[in-house]
C-alpha cells in the first residue's frame, strides 16, 4: 500500500508538471480561497490579540457599575440610572474595596474643547482622584486631579496628550486656561498616551473634578455616573458583587421578581464579550470567504473530470498492463490531493502576506497575527477538499473497463 | 498439459434488442511455445478472441484455463493480476504512455508488480536491450519512430517475463520494411522460447506463425494444426 501510494505521488507530480500552466490554473481556485481565509483571520485575530493586551492594563480585581435599563422598562421610557446616592453608599458600606471612583460622562456641549480658535470633541469626564489607580493612568506632566479638587469643585482639568496637538497648545500646557462647554478650566496635568483602541483615540480625553462637572451638567440628581471600584481581595469578588446589587436594588426600590437596572461587570467579563464579539466576527468571515475554497475545490474536480476523460487511453493502457482499481484510483485521488495542498501552502503565504499588508496600510491597526490552528485548519481544510473533489474523478477513472478504455479515441 | 484451454467460448453482447454472438462456441488449445496467429476479417471476432484470451473481457459461457487456473469466473483486480504476471500485450497503434520516456514506459508493468524503482530499472534496461533500443530509452514516444514504438511495446510485454505474448496486429501500423524487422524480433523471440499469440488480416504476417487459425463469424472455420 505504501508503494502503492509512493508510486501514485510520483506519477501525480509527473502529470502535474507535464500541465504545468492548467495546474496552476486549477489550483489558482484554493490559492484564492486559502489566502482570503488566512488574510481575514489574520488580521482579525491581530486585532483580538491588541485588545486581549489591553485588557491585561486594566487589571482584573476592577468592577464598573453602570446602569443598564431593561428593554421593558426602556419600552415604557424609563430610563435606568445609578445616582450620587448609589456610589454614596456603596463607598460607605462595602468593605474590601482598594479604592472607588465615581464618573460621569459630559454629554452635548461640555463634549467641547476650546482654545483659541481651535474647537475639539473630546471625551470629558468628570471623576476623582482614586480613577487615576483604578485605571492605572499615569501623569506625563503636572498632577492629576486631587481630592481638593473635587470638594471645593475647582475648575482644573487634566488633558490627554491628543488634545495638546489638536488644539495647538504648546508643549507644557501645564497653567494654561482652556474652555469646556463654555466655562474656563485651568489645565494642571497631562496624562501619558494610552494610544487607541479599535482605531478610538484614548487620548483625546479630559478629566474634571467630579463636582465640577456634576455643577456643569446641573441637574445634578439625575445625571448618570458610572462607579468604578477596584478590590483589595479578589476572593471578595462574588460577595462583594453581591452586596453592591443588594443596595442598589433597595436605593432603586425594586421588587424581589423586578430584573435589575444594572450591571456589574469585571474587565474579565468584558472581554469575554469582546472576545466572543471577535470570535463571531472570524466564524462569520471565515465562513463568508470558504466559500471560494468550495468554488476551487469544483474548480479541482472540474480539471480532473477532463483529465481523466483525456487520459482515459492512459488509463486502459495501464488496466491491461495490470493496473488494479486501486492504482488508479490512488493515482487521481492524490493527484486532485498534491494540487489542492500546493494550493493551501501557496495561499496560507500569499494570504499571511496580505494579512500583514492589509494591516499595515490601515492606521493604527495591531499587525496581522496567524494563529497555529488557522495554518493547520487551512492545510487541512485543501487537503479534505482535494480528497473530497477528487474522489469522483479518480473514482470515475478506477472504474473503467479496461477493454472500453483501450477503445476510446 | 496445453498452456491455454478454452473449453465451448462464447462471447455475446447485446447491442439494443439484438444480441451479437461474437464467440461462438469455441475450443481451442494452445501448447507452450506455440506461435499461433488468429486470421479472419473484421467482424470475424478475432479481436473478442485476443481481449479473451489476455483477460481483457470475460466470456459469456465456458471456460478458460490459463497455465491450468480457470480465469473465466475471475474477477476484475484476480484478472488484473493475470494480465500483469501471465499476459504481454502487443497492440496495433503501440498504446505507449505518451509523457513517459521509454524507459518508464517499459518499467510500468513492474509498479504494479510492486517491484522497487533500483530493480524496475535493471528488468527494463535489459528488456530494452533485447529489443536493441538501449541508446534511445530515455526518448519520448512521439521522439520515436513507428517501428522503435513497437519494439518499446515489445520490450514492455517482456519485462514481466509473462507465459503469453498477445500482438493484436503488431505490425499494422508500420510500414513493410519495418514490419519484416518486427517481425524478425517475433520469430526470435518464438526461438527463444516463448509462447506467443497474434491476431492479424494480412497472410504473409501469419505466414511467419507455425499455426494459423482462420477465424468467420465467431467460428474457427480452420486450424492447421490443431492439439
Amino acid at each position: 500500500m505504501l508503494f502503492s501510494i509512493a508510486e501514485s505521488f510520483r506519477s501525480a507530480l509527473q502529470a502535474i508538471r507535464a500541465h504545468g500552466f492548467r495546474s496552476f490554473l486549477t489550483t489558482l481556485g484554493i490559492i484564492i480561497g486559502v489566502a482570503s481565509v488566512i488574510a481575514v483571520v489574520s488580521v482579525v485575530q491581530g486585532l483580538s490579540y491588541s485588545i486581549n493586551a489591553e485588557f491585561e492594563n486594566l487589571g482584573s480585581n476592577t468592577l464598573t457599575i453602570s446602569a443598564d435599563t431593561p428593554i421593558e422598562d426602556a419600552m415604557k421610557g424609563k430610563i435606568a440610572r445609578i445616582t450620587l446616592r448609589d456610589y454614596q453608599d456603596i463607598s460607605n458600606t462595602i468593605t474590601d474595596i482598594n479604592s472607588i471612583t465615581p464618573t460621569v460622562f459630559g454629554f452635548g456641549r461640555i463634549r467641547e474643547v476650546k482654545f483659541g480658535s481651535q474647537i475639539e470633541t473630546s471625551q470629558v469626564i468628570g471623576t476623582t482622584a482614586t480613577y487615576r489607580q483604578v485605571n492605572s493612568l499615569y501623569m506625563d506632566k503636572g498632577r492629576f486631579l486631587t481630592f481638593d479638587d473635587n470638594n471645593k469643585r475647582r475648575r482644573v482639568i487634566v488633558i490627554g496628550p491628543s488634545l495638546i496637538d489638536s488644539l495647538e497648545l504648546s508643549d507644557n500646557p501645564i497653567g494654561t486656561f482652556i474652555q469646556v462647554g463654555g466655562e474656563w478650566f485651568k489645565i494642571v496635568g497631562v496624562t501619558e498616551s494610552k494610544g487607541k483602541l479599535f482605531g478610538f483615540d484614548q487620548d483625546n480625553t479630559a478629566f474634571m473634578p467630579f463636582s465640577t462637572m456634576r455643577s456643569l451638567i446641573g441637574r445634578q440628581s439625575t445625571a448618570p455616573i458610572q462607579i468604578q471600584l477596584s478590590l483589595s481581595d479578589l476572593n471578595s469578588l462574588n460577595q462583594v458583587e453581591e452586596n453592591i446589587s443588594r443596595i442598589l436594588r433597595r436605593n432603586h426600590r425594586l421588587a424581589p421578581d423586578d430584573v435589575n437596572d444594572f450591571k456589574i461587570q469585571t474587565p474579565e467579563q468584558l472581554r469575554n464579550s469582546v472576545n466572543k464579539i471577535i470570535d463571531g466576527i472570524t466564524i462569520v468571515l471565515g465562513g463568508i470567504v470558504s466559500i471560494s475554497l468550495l468554488v476551487g475545490g469544483i474548480g479541482i474536480m472540474n480539471i480532473m473530470l477532463v483529465s481523466v476523460t483525456e487520459r482515459t487511453r492512459e488509463i486502459g493502457i495501464c488496466k491491461a498492463i495490470g493496473a488494479k482499481r486501486h492504482h488508479i484510483l490512488l493515482q487521481f485521488l492524490i493527484e486532485a490531493v498534491v494540487l489542492s495542498v500546493l494550493g493551501g501552502v501557496v495561499g496560507i503565504i500569499i494570504g499571511y502576506g496580505l494579512g500583514i499588508a492589509a494591516s499595515a496600510m490601515i492606521p493604527n491597526f495591531p499587525p496581522a497575527a496567524v494563529p497555529f490552528w488557522a495554518i493547520t485548519l487551512a492545510f487541512c481544510f485543501s487537503a479534505a477538499v482535494g480528497v473530497l473533489f477528487g474522489i469522483i474523478p479518480a473514482a470515475k477513472a478506477a472504474n473503467l473497463k479496461p477493454i472500453d478504455a483501450l477503445r476510446y479515441e | 498439459m496445453p498452456l491455454i484451454q478454452l473449453k465451448s467460448i462464447s462471447k455475446h453482447y447485446t447491442m439494443g434488442a439484438q444480441t451479437v454472438r461474437a464467440l461462438n462456441n469455441i475450443t481451442l488449445n494452445i501448447l507452450e511455445n506455440e506461435y499461433i496467429a488468429f486470421i479472419g476479417a473484421s467482424g470475424s471476432g478475432k479481436s473478442t478472441m485476443m481481449n479473451i484470451l489476455g483477460c481483457l473481457d470475460t466470456p459469456t459461457y465456458g471456460d478458460y484455463c490459463l497455465n491450468d487456473n480457470n480465469v473465466a469466473t475471475l474477477e476484475e483486480s484476480a484478472l488484473a493480476d493475470i494480465r500483469n504476471k501471465e499476459i504481454g500485450f502487443i497492440f496495433q497503434s503501440f498504446n505507449l504512455l505518451p509523457r513517459a520516456t521509454a524507459l518508464s514506459n517499459v518499467m510500468q508493468p513492474l509498479i504494479y508488480r510492486g517491484v522497487s524503482l533500483k530493480d524496475r530499472k535493471k528488468l527494463a534496461t535489459e528488456a530494452l536491450n533485447k529489443v536493441n533500443l538501449t541508446d534511445r530509452m530515455n526518448h519520448l514516444p512521439n521522439e520515436l519512430s513507428g517501428g522503435q514504438r513497437q519494439r518499446v511495446a515489445i520490450a514492455r510485454a517482456l519485462v514481466t517475463k509473462p507465459s503469453i505474448l498477445l500482438a493484436d496486429e503488431p505490425t499494422g501500423n508500420l510500414d513493410s520494411q519495418t514490419s519484416i524487422e518486427i517481425m524478425k524480433l517475433f520469430d526470435q523471440l518464438h526461438n527463444e522460447g516463448q509462447t506467443i499469440v497474434m491476431v492479424t488480416h494480412e497472410n504473409d504476417i501469419a505466414a511467419h506463425c507455425q499455426r494459423i487459425v482462420r477465424m468467420q463469424d465467431g467460428t474457427i472455420i480452420e486450424d492447421s494444426h490443431a492439439v
